[in-house]
Protein backbone atom coordinates (compact mmCIF):
# COMPACT_ATOMS: atom_id res chain seq x y z
CA UNK A 1 0.00 0.00 0.00
CA UNK A 2 0.75 3.82 -0.95
CA UNK A 3 1.42 6.15 1.72
CA UNK A 4 1.25 10.07 1.08
CA UNK A 5 2.81 12.19 3.41
CA UNK A 6 2.15 16.15 3.14
CA UNK A 7 5.03 17.88 4.32
CA UNK A 8 5.52 21.78 5.13
CA UNK A 9 8.79 23.95 5.64
CA UNK A 10 7.77 26.15 8.83
CA UNK A 11 10.19 28.26 10.92
CA UNK A 12 12.28 26.08 13.32
CA UNK A 13 10.48 25.17 16.52
CA UNK A 14 13.61 26.31 18.58
CA UNK A 15 13.74 29.98 16.68
CA UNK A 16 12.38 32.98 18.86
CA UNK A 17 9.86 34.42 16.11
CA UNK A 18 9.93 38.62 16.22
CA UNK A 19 7.65 40.29 14.58
CA UNK A 20 8.42 42.75 11.91
CA UNK A 21 8.30 46.73 12.80
CA UNK A 22 5.69 47.02 9.71
CA UNK A 23 3.87 44.58 11.41
CA UNK A 24 2.98 43.02 7.87
CA UNK A 25 4.14 39.77 9.20
CA UNK A 26 6.32 37.77 11.62
CA UNK A 27 10.09 38.05 9.79
CA UNK A 28 11.57 35.23 8.63
CA UNK A 29 14.84 36.70 6.87
CA UNK A 30 17.67 34.63 7.26
CA UNK A 31 15.91 32.38 10.09
CA UNK A 32 16.51 28.70 10.60
CA UNK A 33 13.70 26.67 9.10
CA UNK A 34 12.91 22.91 9.27
CA UNK A 35 10.02 20.45 8.58
CA UNK A 36 6.82 21.07 10.85
CA UNK A 37 7.20 19.21 13.76
CA UNK A 38 4.16 17.45 13.30
CA UNK A 39 4.59 16.95 9.69
CA UNK A 40 7.93 14.96 10.59
CA UNK A 41 6.10 12.85 12.49
CA UNK A 42 3.79 11.63 9.95
CA UNK A 43 7.19 11.07 7.87
CA UNK A 44 8.42 8.69 10.60
CA UNK A 45 4.75 6.86 11.12
CA UNK A 46 4.83 6.20 7.03
CA UNK A 47 8.40 5.23 7.56
CA UNK A 48 7.25 2.42 10.25
CA UNK A 49 4.44 1.38 8.16
CA UNK A 50 6.68 0.18 5.31
CA UNK A 51 9.53 -0.99 7.83
CA UNK A 52 6.96 -2.73 9.60
CA UNK A 53 5.24 -4.10 5.87
CA UNK A 54 2.43 -2.50 5.45
CA UNK A 55 3.50 0.04 3.12
CA UNK A 56 5.27 -0.53 0.15
CA UNK A 57 5.94 3.48 -0.77
CA UNK A 58 6.02 6.72 1.13
CA UNK A 59 5.71 9.41 -0.87
CA UNK A 60 6.48 12.63 0.42
CA UNK A 61 4.96 16.38 -0.97
CA UNK A 62 5.40 19.79 -0.11
CA UNK A 63 4.05 23.00 -1.85
CA UNK A 64 6.06 26.26 -2.17
CA UNK A 65 8.53 27.21 -3.62
CA UNK A 66 12.05 26.09 -4.35
CA UNK A 67 13.28 26.16 -0.82
CA UNK A 68 11.12 23.36 0.44
CA UNK A 69 13.13 20.99 -1.26
CA UNK A 70 15.18 20.89 1.64
CA UNK A 71 12.49 19.54 4.06
CA UNK A 72 11.79 17.30 0.93
CA UNK A 73 14.94 15.67 0.80
CA UNK A 74 15.10 15.56 4.89
CA UNK A 75 11.98 13.63 4.61
CA UNK A 76 13.79 11.73 1.88
CA UNK A 77 16.83 10.55 4.20
CA UNK A 78 14.39 9.53 6.91
CA UNK A 79 13.22 7.33 4.65
CA UNK A 80 10.76 8.41 1.98
CA UNK A 81 11.11 6.93 -1.27
CA UNK A 82 10.13 9.84 -3.68
CA UNK A 83 9.10 13.27 -3.65
CA UNK A 84 7.05 15.55 -4.83
CA UNK A 85 7.17 19.24 -5.00
CA UNK A 86 4.24 21.65 -5.93
CA UNK A 87 6.15 25.15 -7.06
CA UNK A 88 4.32 28.47 -6.63
CA UNK A 89 5.48 31.61 -4.82
CA UNK A 90 1.70 32.02 -3.19
CA UNK A 91 1.14 31.58 0.31
CA UNK A 92 -1.81 29.74 0.07
CA UNK A 93 -4.31 29.38 2.36
CA UNK A 94 -5.77 25.75 3.55
CA UNK A 95 -8.27 25.13 1.69
CA UNK A 96 -6.39 26.01 -1.56
CA UNK A 97 -3.26 23.74 -0.34
CA UNK A 98 -6.07 20.98 0.32
CA UNK A 99 -7.47 21.11 -3.20
CA UNK A 100 -4.10 20.77 -4.52
CA UNK A 101 -3.45 17.65 -2.48
CA UNK A 102 -6.34 16.50 -3.55
CA UNK A 103 -5.30 16.37 -7.34
CA UNK A 104 -2.09 14.64 -6.32
CA UNK A 105 -4.44 11.90 -3.96
CA UNK A 106 -6.48 10.82 -7.38
CA UNK A 107 -3.41 10.65 -9.09
CA UNK A 108 -1.21 8.79 -6.47
CA UNK A 109 -4.61 6.89 -5.15
CA UNK A 110 -2.38 5.95 -1.51
CA UNK A 111 -4.47 4.06 0.55
CA UNK A 112 -3.06 6.17 3.82
CA UNK A 113 -2.40 9.67 3.78
CA UNK A 114 -0.27 11.03 7.20
CA UNK A 115 -0.01 14.91 7.66
CA UNK A 116 0.98 16.90 10.86
CA UNK A 117 -2.28 18.19 12.56
CA UNK A 118 -1.27 21.81 12.55
CA UNK A 119 1.74 23.69 11.64
CA UNK A 120 3.49 25.74 14.16
CA UNK A 121 3.37 28.86 11.92
CA UNK A 122 0.00 29.31 11.11
CA UNK A 123 -2.02 26.95 13.73
CA UNK A 124 -4.90 26.13 11.48
CA UNK A 125 -5.01 22.83 12.33
CA UNK A 126 -7.57 22.04 8.67
CA UNK A 127 -4.96 20.64 5.83
CA UNK A 128 -5.73 17.21 6.71
CA UNK A 129 -9.90 17.82 7.51
CA UNK A 130 -10.09 19.69 4.15
CA UNK A 131 -8.94 16.72 1.92
CA UNK A 132 -10.42 14.34 3.86
CA UNK A 133 -13.81 16.04 2.92
CA UNK A 134 -12.94 17.20 -0.31
CA UNK A 135 -11.86 13.67 -1.64
CA UNK A 136 -14.85 11.71 0.82
CA UNK A 137 -12.66 9.78 2.75
CA UNK A 138 -12.51 9.29 6.66
CA UNK A 139 -10.14 10.66 8.95
CA UNK A 140 -8.62 10.13 11.73
CA UNK A 141 -7.47 13.25 13.47
CA UNK A 142 -4.54 13.98 16.27
CA UNK A 143 -3.71 10.23 16.54
CA UNK A 144 -1.36 8.68 18.90
CA UNK A 145 -1.80 5.13 17.55
CA UNK A 146 -2.29 3.63 14.29
CA UNK A 147 -2.99 -0.09 13.59
CA UNK A 148 -3.64 -0.81 10.08
CA UNK A 149 -5.85 -3.61 9.60
CA UNK A 150 -6.81 -5.62 6.20
CA UNK A 151 -9.39 -2.86 4.48
CA UNK A 152 -9.40 -0.39 7.43
CA UNK A 153 -6.93 1.33 9.99
CA UNK A 154 -8.09 2.21 13.91
CA UNK A 155 -6.96 5.21 14.86
CA UNK A 156 -6.65 6.01 18.69
CA UNK A 157 -7.26 10.20 19.07
CA UNK A 158 -5.89 12.13 21.81
CA UNK A 159 -8.86 14.24 23.18
CA UNK A 160 -10.35 16.39 25.31
CA UNK A 161 -11.27 13.93 28.17
CA UNK A 162 -8.73 11.55 27.03
CA UNK A 163 -8.55 9.06 24.42
CA UNK A 164 -10.74 7.93 21.71
CA UNK A 165 -10.62 4.80 19.36
CA UNK A 166 -12.33 4.86 15.91
CA UNK A 167 -12.00 2.42 12.72
CA UNK A 168 -12.04 4.18 9.26
CA UNK A 169 -12.65 2.58 5.57
CA UNK A 170 -9.38 2.95 3.65
CA UNK A 171 -8.45 4.62 1.78
CA UNK A 172 -8.12 7.30 4.82
CA UNK A 173 -6.35 10.20 6.17
CA UNK A 174 -4.97 10.94 9.33
CA UNK A 175 -3.30 13.42 11.06
CA UNK A 176 -0.66 12.96 14.42
CA UNK A 177 -0.45 13.94 17.72
CA UNK A 178 2.79 14.95 19.51
CA UNK A 179 3.14 10.87 21.16
CA UNK A 180 2.14 9.03 17.71
CA UNK A 181 5.72 8.55 17.90
CA UNK A 182 9.66 9.82 18.27
CA UNK A 183 11.01 10.95 15.11
CA UNK A 184 14.38 9.35 13.74
CA UNK A 185 17.48 11.32 12.90
CA UNK A 186 18.78 11.24 9.74
CA UNK A 187 21.47 9.13 9.30
CA UNK A 188 24.62 10.39 7.17
CA UNK A 189 25.02 7.81 4.30
CA UNK A 190 20.91 7.81 4.32
CA UNK A 191 21.35 11.65 4.07
CA UNK A 192 23.96 10.89 0.90
CA UNK A 193 21.58 8.11 -0.32
CA UNK A 194 18.43 11.25 -0.28
CA UNK A 195 20.50 13.42 -3.07
CA UNK A 196 19.72 10.34 -5.42
CA UNK A 197 16.13 9.52 -4.30
CA UNK A 198 13.60 10.85 -7.30
CA UNK A 199 12.59 14.35 -6.57
CA UNK A 200 9.48 15.39 -9.41
CA UNK A 201 8.60 19.03 -9.60
CA UNK A 202 5.43 20.28 -10.76
CA UNK A 203 4.20 23.71 -11.07
CA UNK A 204 1.01 24.86 -9.27
CA UNK A 205 -0.54 26.15 -12.05
CA UNK A 206 -0.66 23.27 -14.29
CA UNK A 207 -3.51 21.85 -12.07
CA UNK A 208 -6.03 24.36 -13.36
CA UNK A 209 -7.69 24.74 -9.58
CA UNK A 210 -8.71 28.76 -9.00
CA UNK A 211 -5.85 29.74 -6.32
CA UNK A 212 -7.28 32.86 -5.54
CA UNK A 213 -6.87 33.78 -1.84
CA UNK A 214 -9.87 33.41 0.79
CA UNK A 215 -8.86 35.59 3.51
CA UNK A 216 -6.73 38.70 3.82
CA UNK A 217 -4.06 39.20 6.44
CA UNK A 218 -4.02 42.61 7.96
CA UNK A 219 -1.67 43.21 10.88
CA UNK A 220 0.74 40.87 12.79
CA UNK A 221 1.60 42.38 16.19
CA UNK A 222 3.49 40.93 19.15
CA UNK A 223 1.46 39.25 21.38
CA UNK A 224 0.97 41.46 25.36
CA UNK A 225 4.07 40.82 27.36
CA UNK A 226 3.83 39.98 30.68
CA UNK A 227 5.92 41.50 33.07
CA UNK A 228 8.12 39.83 35.79
CA UNK A 229 6.13 40.24 39.62
CA UNK A 230 7.41 40.05 42.67
CA UNK A 231 9.34 37.50 44.48
CA UNK A 232 7.77 36.45 47.50
CA UNK A 233 10.63 35.19 50.65
CA UNK A 234 7.49 33.17 52.08
CA UNK A 235 4.32 30.92 51.58
CA UNK A 236 2.81 32.92 54.45
CA UNK A 237 3.66 35.68 52.21
CA UNK A 238 2.71 34.29 49.10
CA UNK A 239 -1.24 33.09 50.60
CA UNK A 240 -1.44 36.93 51.67
CA UNK A 241 -0.45 38.34 48.80
CA UNK A 242 -3.20 36.28 46.79
CA UNK A 243 -5.79 37.00 49.40
CA UNK A 244 -5.33 40.45 49.82
CA UNK A 245 -3.67 42.25 46.80
CA UNK A 246 -4.64 40.20 43.97
CA UNK A 247 -7.81 38.88 45.59
CA UNK A 248 -7.74 35.64 43.91
CA UNK A 249 -8.67 33.19 46.96
CA UNK A 250 -10.48 34.07 49.84
CA UNK B 1 -27.09 38.25 9.85
CA UNK B 2 -27.93 34.35 11.07
CA UNK B 3 -25.52 32.47 12.94
CA UNK B 4 -25.29 28.67 13.43
CA UNK B 5 -23.20 28.04 16.61
CA UNK B 6 -22.17 24.23 17.18
CA UNK B 7 -22.51 22.93 21.04
CA UNK B 8 -19.58 21.50 21.97
CA UNK B 9 -20.84 18.83 24.38
CA UNK B 10 -20.90 14.99 25.59
CA UNK B 11 -24.96 14.13 25.13
CA UNK B 12 -25.28 14.73 28.80
CA UNK B 13 -23.94 18.30 29.93
CA UNK B 14 -23.40 21.57 27.52
CA UNK B 15 -19.59 22.63 28.04
CA UNK B 16 -19.21 26.32 29.29
CA UNK B 17 -16.86 26.90 26.21
CA UNK B 18 -20.29 26.78 24.38
CA UNK B 19 -21.63 30.11 26.39
CA UNK B 20 -18.26 31.52 25.17
CA UNK B 21 -18.35 30.73 21.50
CA UNK B 22 -22.30 32.46 21.95
CA UNK B 23 -20.38 35.42 23.23
CA UNK B 24 -18.10 35.96 19.98
CA UNK B 25 -21.42 35.16 18.09
CA UNK B 26 -23.23 37.92 19.68
CA UNK B 27 -20.06 40.26 18.73
CA UNK B 28 -20.77 39.46 14.93
CA UNK B 29 -24.19 40.46 15.62
CA UNK B 30 -27.02 38.51 14.35
CA UNK B 31 -29.95 35.46 15.51
CA UNK B 32 -28.13 32.84 16.59
CA UNK B 33 -28.99 29.48 16.70
CA UNK B 34 -27.59 26.47 18.80
CA UNK B 35 -26.67 23.09 17.21
CA UNK B 36 -27.00 19.96 19.26
CA UNK B 37 -26.10 17.16 17.71
CA UNK B 38 -25.78 14.13 19.49
CA UNK B 39 -28.04 10.95 20.73
CA UNK B 40 -30.33 10.85 24.17
CA UNK B 41 -28.96 14.51 24.10
CA UNK B 42 -32.58 16.23 25.19
CA UNK B 43 -30.65 17.31 28.32
CA UNK B 44 -27.86 19.31 26.37
CA UNK B 45 -30.94 20.70 24.36
CA UNK B 46 -32.23 22.06 27.18
CA UNK B 47 -29.76 24.17 29.61
CA UNK B 48 -28.76 25.23 25.66
CA UNK B 49 -32.28 26.80 25.13
CA UNK B 50 -31.69 28.80 28.35
CA UNK B 51 -28.75 30.36 26.98
CA UNK B 52 -29.15 34.15 26.76
CA UNK B 53 -30.08 36.36 23.66
CA UNK B 54 -30.32 33.27 20.81
CA UNK B 55 -33.06 32.53 18.66
CA UNK B 56 -33.48 29.17 19.02
CA UNK B 57 -32.26 25.79 19.65
CA UNK B 58 -31.75 22.89 16.41
CA UNK B 59 -31.29 19.18 18.24
CA UNK B 60 -30.07 16.36 15.61
CA UNK B 61 -30.07 13.50 18.03
CA UNK B 62 -29.51 10.19 16.37
CA UNK B 63 -27.14 6.92 16.84
CA UNK B 64 -25.33 8.33 13.99
CA UNK B 65 -24.55 11.27 15.76
CA UNK B 66 -23.73 9.49 19.02
CA UNK B 67 -19.94 9.64 19.12
CA UNK B 68 -20.13 13.31 16.81
CA UNK B 69 -18.00 11.47 13.60
CA UNK B 70 -16.06 14.55 12.03
CA UNK B 71 -17.53 12.21 8.62
CA UNK B 72 -21.73 12.26 9.68
CA UNK B 73 -21.55 15.89 11.61
CA UNK B 74 -19.53 17.79 8.61
CA UNK B 75 -22.27 16.57 6.56
CA UNK B 76 -25.03 17.14 8.36
CA UNK B 77 -23.72 20.73 9.48
CA UNK B 78 -22.61 21.76 5.88
CA UNK B 79 -26.50 20.92 4.80
CA UNK B 80 -28.10 23.05 7.48
CA UNK B 81 -25.46 26.19 6.88
CA UNK B 82 -27.52 26.57 3.63
CA UNK B 83 -29.40 28.89 5.92
CA UNK B 84 -26.63 30.73 7.81
CA UNK B 85 -24.39 32.89 6.94
CA UNK B 86 -22.15 32.15 9.85
CA UNK B 87 -21.14 28.58 11.28
CA UNK B 88 -19.46 28.33 14.26
CA UNK B 89 -17.67 25.74 16.91
CA UNK B 90 -15.39 26.29 19.62
CA UNK B 91 -12.01 24.89 19.21
CA UNK B 92 -12.01 21.64 21.47
CA UNK B 93 -11.55 18.74 19.95
CA UNK B 94 -14.94 17.90 18.06
CA UNK B 95 -15.10 21.46 16.66
CA UNK B 96 -11.69 20.88 15.66
CA UNK B 97 -11.92 17.97 13.97
CA UNK B 98 -15.30 18.54 12.24
CA UNK B 99 -15.20 22.29 11.20
CA UNK B 100 -12.81 22.34 8.60
CA UNK B 101 -14.47 19.57 7.30
CA UNK B 102 -17.45 21.54 6.77
CA UNK B 103 -15.06 24.54 5.30
CA UNK B 104 -14.13 22.43 2.26
CA UNK B 105 -17.75 21.02 1.87
CA UNK B 106 -18.67 24.54 1.71
CA UNK B 107 -16.29 25.28 -0.53
CA UNK B 108 -14.66 28.46 1.81
CA UNK B 109 -11.75 29.00 4.43
CA UNK B 110 -11.99 28.16 8.03
CA UNK B 111 -10.73 31.12 10.29
CA UNK B 112 -9.57 28.88 12.97
CA UNK B 113 -9.25 29.96 17.02
CA UNK B 114 -10.46 33.60 16.90
CA UNK B 115 -9.58 35.38 20.18
CA UNK B 116 -11.44 38.55 19.07
CA UNK B 117 -14.12 39.92 16.86
CA UNK B 118 -12.85 43.46 15.18
CA UNK B 119 -16.15 43.13 12.53
CA UNK B 120 -18.25 40.63 10.77
CA UNK B 121 -15.45 39.73 8.67
CA UNK B 122 -12.45 40.82 10.37
CA UNK B 123 -11.28 38.52 13.34
CA UNK B 124 -8.15 38.14 15.53
CA UNK B 125 -6.14 34.80 16.13
CA UNK B 126 -2.79 33.69 17.82
CA UNK B 127 -0.15 32.13 15.57
CA UNK B 128 3.43 30.80 15.94
CA UNK B 129 1.75 29.49 19.21
CA UNK B 130 0.74 33.20 20.58
CA UNK B 131 4.01 34.84 19.76
CA UNK B 132 2.50 36.89 17.80
CA UNK B 133 -1.09 38.22 16.77
CA UNK B 134 -2.58 38.21 13.49
CA UNK B 135 -5.94 40.27 12.17
CA UNK B 136 -7.41 38.14 9.39
CA UNK B 137 -9.68 39.52 7.34
CA UNK B 138 -12.39 36.97 5.79
CA UNK B 139 -12.70 36.98 1.66
CA UNK B 140 -16.02 34.14 1.79
CA UNK B 141 -19.18 34.94 1.55
CA UNK B 142 -20.09 32.42 4.23
CA UNK B 143 -17.73 32.19 7.57
CA UNK B 144 -16.10 29.11 8.95
CA UNK B 145 -14.85 30.00 12.35
CA UNK B 146 -13.89 28.34 15.31
CA UNK B 147 -13.35 30.10 18.88
CA UNK B 148 -10.81 30.13 21.71
CA UNK B 149 -13.24 30.37 24.40
CA UNK B 150 -10.28 31.64 26.97
CA UNK B 151 -10.87 35.04 24.69
CA UNK B 152 -14.35 35.37 25.57
CA UNK B 153 -16.71 35.87 28.69
CA UNK B 154 -19.61 33.22 29.14
CA UNK B 155 -23.50 34.81 28.15
CA UNK B 156 -25.79 34.22 30.78
CA UNK B 157 -28.38 31.14 31.30
CA UNK B 158 -31.59 32.34 32.38
CA UNK B 159 -33.43 32.55 28.62
CA UNK B 160 -35.88 30.56 27.15
CA UNK B 161 -35.54 29.74 23.43
CA UNK B 162 -37.91 27.13 21.69
CA UNK B 163 -35.97 23.64 20.85
CA UNK B 164 -36.61 21.99 17.23
CA UNK B 165 -35.89 18.65 16.84
CA UNK B 166 -34.24 17.82 13.02
CA UNK B 167 -35.02 14.53 11.81
CA UNK B 168 -31.79 14.75 8.80
CA UNK B 169 -30.16 11.14 9.71
CA UNK B 170 -26.53 11.21 7.92
CA UNK B 171 -24.56 8.46 7.99
CA UNK B 172 -21.58 8.32 5.58
CA UNK B 173 -20.87 5.09 6.64
CA UNK B 174 -16.90 5.23 6.12
CA UNK B 175 -16.34 5.37 9.88
CA UNK B 176 -17.44 4.13 13.11
CA UNK B 177 -16.44 4.16 17.16
CA UNK B 178 -14.77 1.80 18.71
CA UNK B 179 -13.66 2.76 22.53
CA UNK B 180 -12.86 6.15 24.73
CA UNK B 181 -10.68 5.57 27.13
CA UNK B 182 -11.56 8.36 29.78
CA UNK B 183 -10.34 10.05 32.59
CA UNK B 184 -12.87 10.44 35.25
CA UNK B 185 -11.94 12.60 37.95
CA UNK B 186 -14.30 14.79 40.26
CA UNK B 187 -11.72 18.17 39.99
CA UNK B 188 -13.54 20.70 37.47
CA UNK B 189 -12.44 20.64 33.82
CA UNK B 190 -9.40 22.24 33.13
CA UNK B 191 -10.87 24.56 30.67
CA UNK B 192 -13.11 26.31 33.20
CA UNK B 193 -11.94 25.84 36.16
CA UNK B 194 -11.05 29.31 37.81
CA UNK B 195 -7.97 27.92 39.39
CA UNK B 196 -5.35 25.67 37.78
CA UNK B 197 -2.57 23.99 39.33
CA UNK B 198 -0.05 22.15 37.59
CA UNK B 199 3.04 20.25 37.88
CA UNK B 200 6.10 19.92 35.72
CA UNK B 201 9.30 18.13 35.64
CA UNK B 202 10.29 18.98 38.68
CA UNK B 203 7.88 16.81 40.22
CA UNK B 204 10.28 13.94 39.49
CA UNK B 205 6.84 11.13 39.14
CA UNK B 206 3.52 10.90 38.86
CA UNK B 207 3.36 9.70 42.73
CA UNK B 208 4.40 13.06 43.69
CA UNK B 209 1.43 14.70 41.35
CA UNK B 210 -0.42 13.64 45.06
CA UNK B 211 1.37 16.59 46.84
CA UNK B 212 -1.13 18.80 44.37
CA UNK B 213 -4.40 16.80 45.60
CA UNK B 214 -4.84 18.39 48.72
CA UNK B 215 -4.02 21.98 47.36
CA UNK B 216 -6.40 21.44 44.72
CA UNK B 217 -9.26 20.45 47.12
CA UNK B 218 -8.92 23.65 49.27
CA UNK B 219 -9.05 25.69 46.47
CA UNK B 220 -11.52 23.88 43.87
CA UNK B 221 -8.71 23.66 41.28
CA UNK B 222 -8.03 21.59 37.88
CA UNK B 223 -4.83 19.59 37.87
CA UNK B 224 -2.57 20.31 35.19
CA UNK B 225 0.85 19.30 33.88
CA UNK B 226 3.30 20.64 31.63
CA UNK B 227 4.56 18.71 28.33
CA UNK B 228 7.48 17.50 30.10
CA UNK B 229 5.98 16.10 32.60
CA UNK B 230 3.11 14.41 30.14
CA UNK B 231 6.44 12.84 27.82
CA UNK B 232 7.87 11.53 30.88
CA UNK B 233 4.91 9.26 31.74
CA UNK B 234 3.52 11.23 34.74
CA UNK B 235 0.08 12.27 33.90
CA UNK B 236 -1.84 11.53 31.34
CA UNK B 237 -1.76 13.24 27.85
CA UNK B 238 -5.12 14.96 28.80
CA UNK B 239 -3.73 16.78 31.54
CA UNK B 240 -1.57 18.97 29.45
CA UNK B 241 -1.58 22.83 29.36
CA UNK B 242 0.19 24.08 26.21
CA UNK B 243 0.57 25.02 22.67
CA UNK B 244 -0.32 21.03 21.73
CA UNK B 245 -2.67 20.13 24.77
CA UNK B 246 -5.00 22.71 26.53
CA UNK B 247 -5.24 26.46 26.21
CA UNK B 248 -6.31 27.82 29.95
CA UNK B 249 -7.03 31.29 31.48
CA UNK B 250 -8.03 30.78 35.10
CA UNK B 251 -8.17 33.44 37.59
CA UNK B 252 -5.54 31.73 39.42
CA UNK B 253 -2.81 29.39 38.10
CA UNK B 254 -0.23 27.63 40.33
CA UNK B 255 2.86 26.72 38.09
CA UNK B 256 4.73 23.72 40.63
CA UNK B 257 8.18 22.65 39.33
CA UNK B 258 7.72 24.03 35.55
CA UNK B 259 10.73 25.65 33.99
CA UNK B 260 8.33 27.73 31.27
CA UNK B 261 9.32 26.88 27.90
CA UNK B 262 7.39 28.89 25.10
CA UNK B 263 4.92 25.81 24.53
CA UNK B 264 3.87 25.64 27.97
CA UNK B 265 3.89 29.86 28.28
CA UNK B 266 1.14 29.35 25.43
CA UNK B 267 -1.46 27.55 27.05
CA UNK B 268 -1.35 29.74 30.54
CA UNK B 269 -0.31 33.57 29.92
CA UNK B 270 -3.75 34.57 29.63
CA UNK B 271 -4.47 33.35 33.15
CA UNK B 272 -5.46 36.62 35.04
CA UNK B 273 -2.49 35.85 38.31
CA UNK B 274 -0.12 33.00 37.78
CA UNK B 275 1.95 31.92 40.59
CA UNK B 276 5.18 30.27 40.04
CA UNK B 277 7.03 27.47 43.00
CA UNK B 278 10.51 26.69 41.33
CA UNK B 279 14.07 26.38 43.22
CA UNK B 280 15.29 27.49 39.86
CA UNK B 281 15.83 31.41 40.12
CA UNK B 282 16.63 31.71 36.50
CA UNK B 283 13.74 29.69 35.19
CA UNK B 284 11.97 31.61 32.38
CA UNK B 285 8.38 30.75 34.37
CA UNK B 286 9.28 33.56 36.76
CA UNK B 287 9.45 36.31 33.96
CA UNK B 288 5.47 35.90 33.33
CA UNK B 289 4.53 35.40 37.56
CA UNK B 290 3.03 37.74 39.31
CA UNK B 291 4.34 36.02 42.00
CA UNK B 292 7.12 33.40 42.62
CA UNK B 293 8.58 32.19 45.39
CA UNK B 294 12.26 30.25 44.84
CA UNK B 295 11.50 26.83 46.84
CA UNK B 296 11.95 23.59 46.47
CA UNK B 297 8.29 21.88 45.79
CA UNK B 298 8.47 19.25 48.45
CA UNK B 299 8.96 21.60 51.33
CA UNK B 300 6.74 24.43 49.67
CA UNK B 301 3.77 22.27 48.54
CA UNK B 302 2.83 20.92 52.30
CA UNK B 303 3.25 24.28 53.47
CA UNK B 304 1.01 25.88 50.95
CA UNK B 305 -1.73 22.85 51.50
CA UNK B 306 -1.09 24.05 55.26
CA UNK B 307 -1.53 27.60 55.05
CA UNK B 308 -4.65 27.72 52.62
Amino acid sequence: MKVLVPIKRVIDYNVKVRVKPDNSNVDLANVKMAINPFCEIAVEEAVRLKEAGTATEVIVISIGDKSCQEQLRTALALGADRAIQIETDQNLDALNIAKLLQKVVEEEQPQLVILGKQSIDSDNNQTGQMLAALTGLAQGTFASEVKVEESKVNVTREVDGGLQTISLNLPAIITTDLRLNEPRYASLPNIMKAKRKPLEVKSAADFGIDLTARTNLLKVTPPREREAGLIVESIDELVEKLKNEAKVIS
Amino acid sequence: MSILVYAEHDNNVLKIDTLKTVAAAQKIGGDITILVVGHNCQAVAEKASKVNGIAKVVVADSTAYEHQLAENVSLLVSELAADYSVVMATALTTGKNFMPRVAALLDVAQISDIIAVESADTFVRPIYAGNAIATVQSLDDKKVITVRSTGFNPVACDGSADITNLDNVINAGISSHVSDELTVSERPDLSAASVVISGGRGMQNGDNFKLLDGIADKLGAAIGASRAAVDAGFVPNDMQVGQTGKIVAPDLYIAVGISGAIQHLAGMKDSKVIVAINKDPEAPIFQVADYGIVADLFEALPELENAL
